[in-house]
């Protein structure tokens, strides 16, 4: 084990209680078809606790109405939880100021706000923009749609067998066309953690901005956006306990006010007449439109539960299931995992020899295991391993030593009808 | 529902290693690529006729276990069947995948009936049903389908999945 992993440890050994955690999850009780539930799809969507699920229903039962329109009691209530929510992000990433933390659907959503309000304005023709092979399709298209309005060029930085990004590589791709910056913090697909900080770094000693996709990050680690010094930091809210169709875009303030508007109409002017429309100011100018009201409390009531634990008590007990995880897979003959980065977040993509990926997902599932099969919505590097499609155990903090045995024993079962 | 173990039978695991028509016919008159983008199976199908019917069919590809063993059971089904009786089959097919066939009725299934088990599997009942669709696309001259695309001459249907 190295210093690193050691000290990511050491924090977490004497009172992370799974058991006490699991019982705030209601779903986690489930039976499939008669055997218990063994939730290891994670990283397509983490489940709800008990005290999310509750904010929900006290918003909805006492506090629903618009927000920033009336100025009768619900509007103001409504309003003020929004905005309470927005701080309770603010602090957990630790931003500076909270108008530096605008609401979006998702990181979809928050990468194509960077596309159109930064992309649009500021990349032009035969500009370049580097991305990286681990990245999510939502990190490639958006930029490609760019390139092709614009004429500028991607660039991409390669990774070597275990799935690590080759920095040097990088680094050479920097010249003088190159404006902008996209990468993943941590990959869906391979659990790669990137060396973010020093690209970044990088980045910015060529006058580059950077936006990090940290959908896969921030559920399983401390992300400060102050230390990273990334320019833009994405996330959805339902990789992180919260709710569906809620996600945030960090940008720093003097860039977003630089941006222009990527939605218009309601709530993001200050004054409309048919010659001129002034738009509002930070993060407002960015919210057109009803916002995802409900989802934004839910987010920031997953954000104090998960503080609650503390996110480096939740890293620490992933890193101990990775690893048992991969020592119990490392033991299994014809299995190989696929992306073994020396630093990694607690996702293991994994082929069994002679079988496709779907009907591994298909009897494992027939044990009450739920694992992603297919190509993650990362199409390139399934080019770079050369497969069509792995099967990939994601895990949160709420999963067992036990469900690592119980995929174990599924994988198990898997080889003996194909034997 | 049906027990979906019941989907991984030996029929099946035996169809899987051991594929019927594997490999590319000579000389084929009908010819089509298949691919479910979502997964990333692809299949051809090529085969000729011998007068009135399908003289000799052949198939290969890259899939998943229910995707293979279906497309070898299927080349076995049709051989020696005249383009009508195999558009039938291949409407019975899709009809029993998608959970709309009368099993109890008058139909042509027979053994193929090992793969009903996938109407309970919403997301495996295109696996099934690709080398049928490429079957189809084969007989009317259509070079390539897609699970996905707007032009696969029965995406409407699975699109009901």
């Amino acid at each position: 084990m190295t210093a690193m992993q050691t000290a990511l440890k050491a924090p977490a050994a004497p009172a992370f209680d799974v058991e006490r955690i699991r019982a705030d999850f209601p779903i986690l009780k489930l039976e499939i078809g008669g055997k218990p539930l063994v939730y290891l799809d994670n990283a397509a969507s983490s489940q709800m606790p008990q005290p999310v699920i509750d904010r929900l229903v006290r918003y909805q039962t006492t506090q629903h109405a618009n927000v920033n329109r009336g100025v009768h009691y619900l509007s103001e209530t409504a309003t003020s939880a929004y905005e309470e929510a927005r701080g309770k992000v603010q602090r957990f990433m630790n931003a500076r100021e909270d108008r530096e933390v605008i609401f979006t659907s998702g990181t979809t959503d928050a990468i194509n706000l960077v596309m159109h309000g930064y992309g649009r304005k500021f990349i032009g023709p035969g500009d370049e923009i580097i991305l990286t092979t681990l990245e999510h399709h939502s990190n490639i298209v958006p930029w490609q749609m760019l390139a092709e309005e614009k004429g500028a060029k991607i660039r991409v930085v390669p990774i070597n067998d275990a799935g690590e990004l080759l920095v040097d590589e990088y680094e050479k791709l920097f010249n003088r066309h190159t404006k902008f910056v996209g990468m993943m913090h941590v990959s869906n697909a391979l659990g790669t953690i990137n060396p973010v900080k020093r690209m970044i770094g990088l980045a910015h000693t060529h006058g580059v901005p950077v936006l990090v996709d940290g959908a896969q990050a921030v559920p399983h680690m401390k992300v400060d956006v102050q230390d990273l010094d990334c320019d833009f930091y994405a996330f959805s809210g339902h990789k992180l306990c919260g709710p569906t169709g809620i996600g945030v875009l960090y940008g720093k303030a003097a860039l977003l006010e630089r941006m222009q508007p990527f939605k218009g109409g309601g709530d993001m002017i200050l004054s409309v007449t048919f010659e001129k429309t002034t738009y509002n100011t930070i993060p407002h100018k960015f919210e057109a439109g009803t916002p995802p009201i409900a989802a934004a409390i839910g987010l920031g009531a997953a954000v104090d539960y998960l503080s609650a634990i503390g996110m480096d008590a939740i890293g620490a007990y992933e890193f101990d299931l990775l690893e048992y995880a991969t020592e119990q897979m490392n033991r299994l003959r014809g299995v190989r995992i696929i992306g073994t980065a020396a630093k990694k977040a607690a996702v293991l993509s994994f082929a069994i020899d002679g079988v496709h990926p779907h009907d591994v997902g298909t009897l494992l599932n027939q044990e009450g295991i739920a694992v992603r099969t297919g190509h993650h919505c990362a199409q390139p590097v399934m080019q770079r391993f050369r497969v069509p499609a792995t099967s990939r155990a994601s895990f949160a903090f709420y999963n067992s030593m036990a469900e690592v045995e119980a995929l174990i024993a599924g994988i198990r079962t898997v080889q003996k009808v194909f034997a | 529902m049906a027990d979906p173990r019941a989907l991984y039978q030996e029929v099946i695991l035996d169809h899987n290693r051991k594929p019927r028509n594997y490999g590319a016919l000579e000389h084929a008159s009908h010819h089509a690529e298949g691919h479910n983008p979502l997964c990333g199976d692809h299949i051809s199908v090529s085969l000729d006729f011998d007068g009135e019917r399908i003289g000799g069919i052949a198939f290969q590809g890259e899939s998943c276990a229910i995707c293979k063993a279906s497309a070898s059971m299927m080349t076995v089904n049709v051989k020696g069947k005249t383009r009508a009786d195999a558009e039938t089959l291949i409407q019975e097919f899709r009809d029993m995948a998608t959970g709309k066939l009368d099993l109890n009725g008058h139909h042509h299934i027979g053994r193929l009936v090992v793969f009903a088990g996938v109407r309970d599997l919403p997301t495996r009942v295109k696996c099934a049903i690709l080398p049928w669709h490429t079957l189809h696309a084969a007989l009317n001259s259509v070079a390539s389908i897609s699970t996905e695309a707007e032009d696969d001459p029965m995406h409407a249907s699975i699109g009901d999945a």
